[in-house]
């Protein structure tokens, strides 16, 4: 029997439960002995111009080995763009919490008594937060630039183009900034050894690309550069490549000579980590009193923040825009402003989350417009099954779908006809907790056309060790791949290992990122299987004395024998490796990005006389394509929802007017907990692709792009009654009781 | 100089009088499943049990556990075999990252010695001060469940 499909505990827990797994900190590696410690000395203002930076005292700190400015640094700029971002700041800082030195200690408990010493002086500048301020354009973030928009995507919208439809609905959303914060922060450590080459271990999602830029920045030989990373402690899209700090502190183990050890505090991380999301959006649906939509336009202003780190952002919401639904006409646009905050990168959704979101509100507040059911407006629009391969208006190309079959499904485990009738019962009797169900149906892009690596080596014992550009930190995948190398040879889970994470043993991948890992590092896993195969085959007719063509392998006893004459005998994987060790290393190239999709419901109660909102049910349809190994495909949509109902009810990264932090700590910032979310209802639906060797879509952020709007739409549901059509994320008690009291006020 | 017993285990050293428990089991006895996770006692990846009750050792001084004894996830498992609350976190794919997990455990070992058959209700409430980025803590609770020897619906 196949394993394919069936439970499987991960191979990763039992070093993870036990000895609690070892990651950037918790490293004792010999090469690290006597490592300096490091912290990064931070802006604690928005925006000013950098007077001087007096390091004097600090470098005189009891274990001072070393305090570095912008003035130290020979480090090339980043580009020759006037919005290049230093490596650490010099003339101008631009956001609280970017870098402007670097101490190194002996003792990490002396990292804080140095840093405190650095004398910055600070010449203040008027703050830019926000869109309006950003677009007002006064002051500049970069001199060289006459705005802070730091590029447009597409025209602006023409008014007079939107006017003959019978019903047509506008709808000025937030997508408000969030913070990925990982279990585990940022963390580095590193040290040039005596052959000249730099070993890092860096938390990160792609050692590969990491090496690539470390070798550049510090102008080497990429051959020069190793690059580790231990286990992860998440990374949600936020620990993508190195970042800026991990330049800087190898160039001071260069500098001093001395290996170095970095860990960023929590709230560093809060602050100087990058955010996600931090778009404003209008969205115009133009249809008829039918339910059927026309036309759709969505224009977005993005944030960037202080550097523009991930100017690509907007442009995934833009092929996204329209949805789930066949909509003949789709336009979009997009602003991206610069602002005195922490420059905004991927998280969990990178992009998608915000075109699902403002397609999905927009759609509810059109049914809302036209007395229709949501459900029913859906319906009317989704694109058929039969369409597909699907090709929208902007030229997003789309796989596979069932898009009504998996509301449906969803619909079905909810009992939504029950659920409106309990809605309607509390509405008659006046109940001051009113009941709110909402609905959110998505697609989604995973994976990309840029491929992955995959090395396969049966060894002279018949155990196998597998090679993955993917950078698994948390997601299983060397579980999943272990299961499918299984299936596939015959082999023992228990006797195959997979490695990944280090540059000397993976030297090409592209790594962990945008739900890609099982349908392009599965796919390559399964190329270089499928290789040895036929490696094999030739070697087991020749022991066999057998024709290739003759012999095939048993799966389920994992030798090869002559087809047909299983009694002549059989050679085991052992016998052939020990007549040939067997390894071939693949790039699966030719996969293509893969659209999974989902039916979420929401279900909230709201108290009308307070504005709290308690999440009841969650229940989700989640499809990408075969599920490999459903531990880990379920637990990536716990995750994933778990983070999506955050950014609707509360998690939102705050900053004063003059670009103060408000949410610098994990007191301060409503990170989700266990009290806040229910148990989630998971409902199967499973429609292959054709765009890889698995069939397989990426799971890693659907029910995160799934989950916000359904539950920001339940908020609303709840209200409608009382004339509220739209209320912003997080739907904090505060933000829901003004809606309503501006809508006419509360019940009773 | 503290002597803290370090999961059965007694340790003497003679550390800065600022140093942190978490630090002091991480650095001094070089005991590094314990995580540190923030910096205000909000996350619980550090929680660790003191005389047998669970306590954020970001928040305890070493010298507060002078004479006293500390049980890490390190310490939990008997003769190299699991903990309930171990084996149940992986049946239950109660973690991903791992990060949270010594904190989440040795809380939910905390919990189930003071409400051996909690609700899972019950159990969200017991790990609020604990957090967790990748499960959605869905998976947690059902581990909690398993490993207090109640059924786990799916």
């Amino acid at each position: 029997m196949s394993l394919l499909g069936t439970k499987v505990v991960r191979t990763e827990d039992l070093r993870l439960i036990t000895s609690g797994g070892v990651y950037v900190d918790d490293l004792r590696e010999p090469m690290l002995a006597g490592a300096a410690h490091a912290v990064f000395v931070r802006s604690v203002v928005a925006h000013a111009r950098i007077g001087s930076v007096d390091v004097s005292a600090a470098s005189k700190a009891p274990g001072v080995v070393g305090v570095f400015t912008a003035a130290d640094l020979d480090l090339a700029p980043a580009s020759d763009e006037p919005t290049a971002e230093p490596w650490l700041a010099g003339d101008v800082v631009r956001y609280v919490g970017e870098p402007i030195a670097l101490v190194l200690t002996e003792e990490r408990y002396q990292l804080a008594d140095a840093a405190e010493l650095v004398d910055v002086d600070y010449d203040p500048l008027p703050a830019v937060i926000g869109f309006d301020s950003a677009l007002a354009g006064d002051p500049l973030l970069f001199a060289g630039t006459d705005s802070n928009v730091f590029r447009t995507n597409g025209a602006p919208l023409d008014e007079s183009t939107f006017r003959d439809y019978e019903v047509v609905v506008t709808c000025r959303t937030v997508n408000q900034r969030v913070a990925p914060s990982p279990m585990e922060a940022r963390g580095a450590s590193c040290v040039w050894g005596a052959d000249g080459r730099l070993v890092m271990w860096l938390s990160t999602q792609n050692a590969q690309i990491a090496r690539t830029t470390l070798a550049k920045r510090l102008d080497v030989d990429p051959a020069l550069v190793r690059v580790v990373t231990p286990d992860v402690g998440g990374g949600f899209g936020a620990k993508i490549g190195a970042h800026p700090e991990a330049v800087v502190l190898a160039w001071a183990a260069r500098r001093t000579g001395r290996a170095v050890r970095w860990m960023e505090s929590r709230s560093e991380n809060l602050t100087a980590m990058t955010h996600g999301r931090g778009q404003r959006q209008t969205v115009t649906v133009a249809g008829r009193r039918d339910g059927t939509v026309a036309a759709l336009r969505l224009d977005i202003e993005q944030d960037l923040g202080a550097y523009p780190r991930a100017p690509h952002l907007p442009g995934l919401t833009e092929m996204m825009a329209s949805g789930v639904y066949r909509v003949p006409r789709v336009e979009t646009s997009a602003v991206m402003v610069l602002t005195n905050t922490v420059p905004i990168a991927a998280y969990r959704g990178a992009g998608r989350p915000e075109a699902a979101a403002a397609v999905e509100r927009a759609m509810d507040v059109f049914a809302a417009e036209i007395g229709m059911d949501p459900v029913e407006v859906r319906k009317r629009n989704f694109i058929r099954p039969q369409e597909f391969p699907y090709r929208t208006p902007n030229g997003t190309e789309y796989d596979t779908g069932e898009y009504e079959a998996a509301l449906d499904r969803a619909l079905a485990a909810a009992d939504y006809s029950a659920l409106r009738a309990e809605q309607a019962r509390r509405r008659a009797a006046g109940d001051v907790v009113a009941l709110g169900i909402g609905i959110s149906t998505y697609v989604e892009i995973t994976g990309d056309g840029s491929g992955e690596s995959g090395r396969v080596d049966v060894n002279r014992d018949g155990s196998v060790t597998a090679y993955t550009g993917s950078s698994p930190h948390g997601q299983g995948i060397a579980t999943t791949l272990a299961m499918l190398l299984s299936d596939r040879l015959g082999i023992p889970m228990a006797r195959i290992t997979v490695r990944h994470g280090d540059t000397d043993e993976v030297p090409k991948g592209i790594g962990t990122f945008g739900s890609r890992s099982l349908q392009l590092g599965g796919s390559a896993i399964r190329l270089a299987a499928d290789q040895v195969i036929e490696r094999a085959r030739i070697l087991a007719a020749d022991l066999l004395e057998a024709s290739p063509t003759d012999v095939e392998l048993d799966v389920d006893r994992g030798v090869w024998q002559v087809r047909g004459a299983a009694s002549a005998g059989s050679v085991a994987w052992q016998q052939i490796a020990e007549r040939e060790p067997l390894s071939e290393d693949v790039w699966f190239g030719d996969g293509a990005s893969t659209f999974p999709f989902g039916a979420h419901i929401a279900v909230v109660d709201v108290d009308t006389a307070t504005g709290k909102v308690v999440l009841r049910r969650m229940i989700a349809a989640d499809d990408a394509g075969p599920v490999l190994n459903p531990v880990a495909f379920r637990g990536q949509r716990h995750g994933g929802l778990a983070q999506g109902v955050a950014q609707a009810m509360l998690e939102e990264v705050g900053y004063d007017t003059d670009g103060n932090p408000v949410t610098a700590t994990l007191a301060d910032y409503s990170f989700i907990t266990a009290t806040e979310l229910p148990d989630f209802e998971l409902v199967e639906s499973v429609t292959p692709t054709t765009r890889n060797l698995l069939g397989v879509k990426g799971i890693g952020e659907a029910a995160t792009i799934g989950s916000t709007p359904a539950v920001q739409n339940a908020v609303v549901d709840a209200l409608a009654h009382l004339g509220v059509r739209h209320v912003d994320m997080p739907t904090t008690p505060m933000r829901v009781w003004r809606a309503i009291n501006e809508a006419g006020g509360a019940i009773g | 100089m503290v002597t803290i017993r370090v999961n059965g285990r007694t340790t003497a050293n003679a550390v800065p009088d600022r140093t942190l428990l978490v630090h002091y089991l991480r650095d001094t006895v070089g005991l590094t499943g314990t995580k540190v996770g923030c910096d205000t006692s909000s996350c619980g990846a550090c929680t660790v049990l003191l005389d047998g009750e669970s306590v954020k050792s970001c928040t305890v001084l070493a010298a507060q556990a002078d004479g006293r004894a500390v049980t890490t996830v390190e310490g939990l498992g008997a003769d190299g075999a699991l903990h309930p609350v171990q084996r149940a976190f992986r049946q239950q794919h109660g973690l991903q990252c791992g990060f949270c997990t010594p904190g989440m455990i040795m809380a939910a070992v905390s919990l189930l010695r003071e409400n051996p058959k909690p609700t899972r209700a019950e159990v969200r409430q017991a790990l609020e001060g604990n957090l967790c980025r990748c499960t959605g803590y869905h998976n947690i609770v059902s581990a909690v469940i398993d490993a207090s020897g109640q059924p786990v619906a799916e």
